[in-house]
């Protein structure tokens, strides 16, 4: 089974959700894999022991200039502009820009196009501190534009064998996609604000084209309005869960440590929370 | 003309609601929201559109079934898994997955499939009783979130010289890649708003190093700075030690949430507040 935990808005609660999750499963095997490569934060709260850290790659043109005759077929055939043709000079290669399609060195007539790997961040295995669980996650180098290639590498390291939960990063772009798609249920974490509303709202829409069925967990339930509460009823939307908007949450959100450590009945809720969701995956 | 990026890294640390207050306290600017995929500005400054452009961010390749007689290739070719088989054995183009580099157009030996340009979003000029706003909305699932951030930043470049406006105050999104860099390129100064959480403080880290690696010139303001001292401390010192300027701690106060609710700048929500005072005292620091 494989659960991601999503919100369109960043800082609504989704590493909390994750994080707690995990470990209220953890006398069953789970793997975490923190796809927010930009900015992750599993591991400040699961002090994972790392066992294997290694690059992550993708590929960029390389020229062989004993076979290229400057005929700029490559350039304008790349619709990321990442290649610049300087006649009998050189081919100008823009990493930052390339997507690693590899159509430069097809469209290459004299085969001078290979293509060689860049390292675009890192990804990091362990296990967390108290051993129950897996963790994977991706950091993504400085001034690096392209998650999504990234977090293709972190999810190429799912196990299927265990229930693998997926933090995914803010927002409703590709890097969202990436990270969601293949999931058997999304958790979509908001917060009942006119903020937290719209961005759900969005991120809804991301899994109704992706298909894939989500609940919503409402965090910091107490402030704000009451309008993500009528929007869900009118949509008929599940609120699986709701965590209160609670001086000791937030301080323990703030100091690194997952709440239901501290607070051990909230396991329980989570463990009844992934009751709910497995009864309605297996339903399908 | 001047250019000041509001960023965060992490996301909710209230980039927005700071932005917002800038807009009533700044003067003869104009605004951009550079967080085109989950933008916020516009629940608090409620923009009148005046203008709306259709944004062209990547192209898509489009499969003509009458040609294709299934051979695969096309599936081979892609680098992004964008062409995949269906439970009907049909190959098809996931166009969330298409980042439109043609390659499998030049692969298909049918000539089957093509690129074609795709409306990704829309960007917008409007008139809010704060200034001229430019903002977008990309479309759900869609690439190029940086060059719909760059169009908007272009637009309010426009609005900006046409008015004769000195600055544009822009809200950038959460994380360290694209649409950010996008928001921070040649910008004049970058307000980082952090939060006094060991998250809050490990993604000020990463954020920093982008604006260094850009050579942008930075300052931090702690948000909500009273839920944790002890971190806020360790913020300080941390920007200390990394030459960095801390521009103002603000108190939490649900009164933020409640102009929130209101779709007002806290500013002009709670007129005297603690919150408003501190966010004065940020503004007159950076302007």
């Amino acid at each position: 089974m494989i659960i991601s935990v999503a919100s369109g808005k960043g800082g609504t609660g989704k590493t909390t959700v994750a994080v707690n999750l995990a470990l209220a499963l953890s006398n069953t095997p789970v793997q975490l894999l923190d796809c927010d490569v930009e900015e992750p934060n599993a591991h400040i709260f699961l002090n994972p022991a790392i066992e294997e850290t290694k690059p992550a790659q993708t590929l960029v043109p390389k020229v062989n200039y004993e076979l290229c005759d400057y005929c700029g077929k490559c350039a304008p055939a790349c619709e990321y502009n990442a290649l610049v043709v300087v006649p009998q000079k050189e081919v100008m290669v823009f990493p930052e820009l390339c997507h690693g399609c590899g159509l430069c060195s097809l469209v290459c007539p004299q085969d001078a196009i290979s293509e060689e790997p860049r390292e675009i961040g890192v990804i990091k295995k362990g296990t967390s501190g108290d051993g129950t669980i897996d963790l994977v996650y991706g950091l993504l180098n400085i001034g690096e534009v392209m998650a999504t290639p990234l977090i293709d590498q972190v999810k190429a390291e799912l196990n299927p064998a265990k229930t693998v939960i997926i933090d995914v990063p803010p927002g409703t772009a590709c890097p969202v996609i990436a990270a969601v798609q293949g999931s058997d249920y999304c958790i979509l974490v908001t917060e009942p604000t006119p903020f937290g509303l719209y961005d759900l709202k969005l991120a809804v829409e991301v899994l109704r084209v992706l298909k894939i069925p989500f609940g919503i967990v409402v965090n910091k339930a107490g402030i704000g309005d009451r309008k993500v509460y009528e929007y869900c009823e009118n949509v008929d939307i599940p609120i699986l869960l709701e965590i209160p908007h609670d001086k000791r949450i937030a301080r323990c959100y703030s100091e690194g440590v997952p709440f239901a450590n501290k607070m051990p009945e909230w396991k329980e809720r989570f463990v009844k929370m992934m009751s709910q969701i497995e009864e309605y995956v297996y339903e399908q | 003309m001047k250019q000041l990026t509001i960023i965060s890294g992490k996301g909710g640390t209230g980039k927005t609601t700071i932005v917002g207050s800038f807009a009533v306290l700044a003067e003869n600017k104009v605004l951009a929201d550079c967080d085109v995929d989950a933008p916020d500005l516009h629940l608090l400054l409620h923009p009148e559109i005046i203008e709306r452009e259709e944004f062209k961010g990547v192209k898509i390749a489009v499969m003509d079934k009458t040609l294709c007689t299934e051979c695969g290739t096309c599936a081979e070719t892609c680098r992004f898994n964008a062409i995949v088989l269906t439970e009907e054995s049909d190959y098809t183009v996931n166009p969330a997955r298409c980042e439109g580099c043609g390659a499998c157009v030049f692969t298909c030996p049918q000539e089957a499939l093509t690129l074609q340009e795709r409306v990704s979003g829309y960007a917008f000029v409007s008139r809010t009783k704060y200034g001229t706003m430019a903002h977008a909305q990309l479309n759900i699932a869609e690439e190029a979130s940086g060059k719909l951030v760059t169009a908007v930043r272009e637009n309010a470049r426009q609005a900006a010289e046409q008015e004769g406006c000195d600055l544009i105050l822009i809200d950038g999104a959460p994380g360290i890649g694209c649409p950010v860099i996008a928001s921070l390129t040649g910008v004049d100064l970058a307000l980082i708003v952090t939060e006094p959480t060991m998250s809050g403080l490990h993604d000020l880290e990463r954020i920093l190093d982008v604006t260094r690696h850009f050579g942008i010139g930075s300052t931090v303001c702690i948000n909500k700075y009273d839920i944790n001292v002890e971190n806020s401390k360790r913020i300080t010192e941390f920007c200390r030690q990394r030459g960095v300027e801390v521009v103002g701690n603000i108190p939490y106060d649900p009164v933020v949430t409640e102009a929130m609710v209101a779709g007002m700048p806290v500013v002009e929500f709670s007129k005297g507040g603690v919150v408003s005072d501190a966010i004065k005292d940020v503004w007159g620091c950076i302007k």
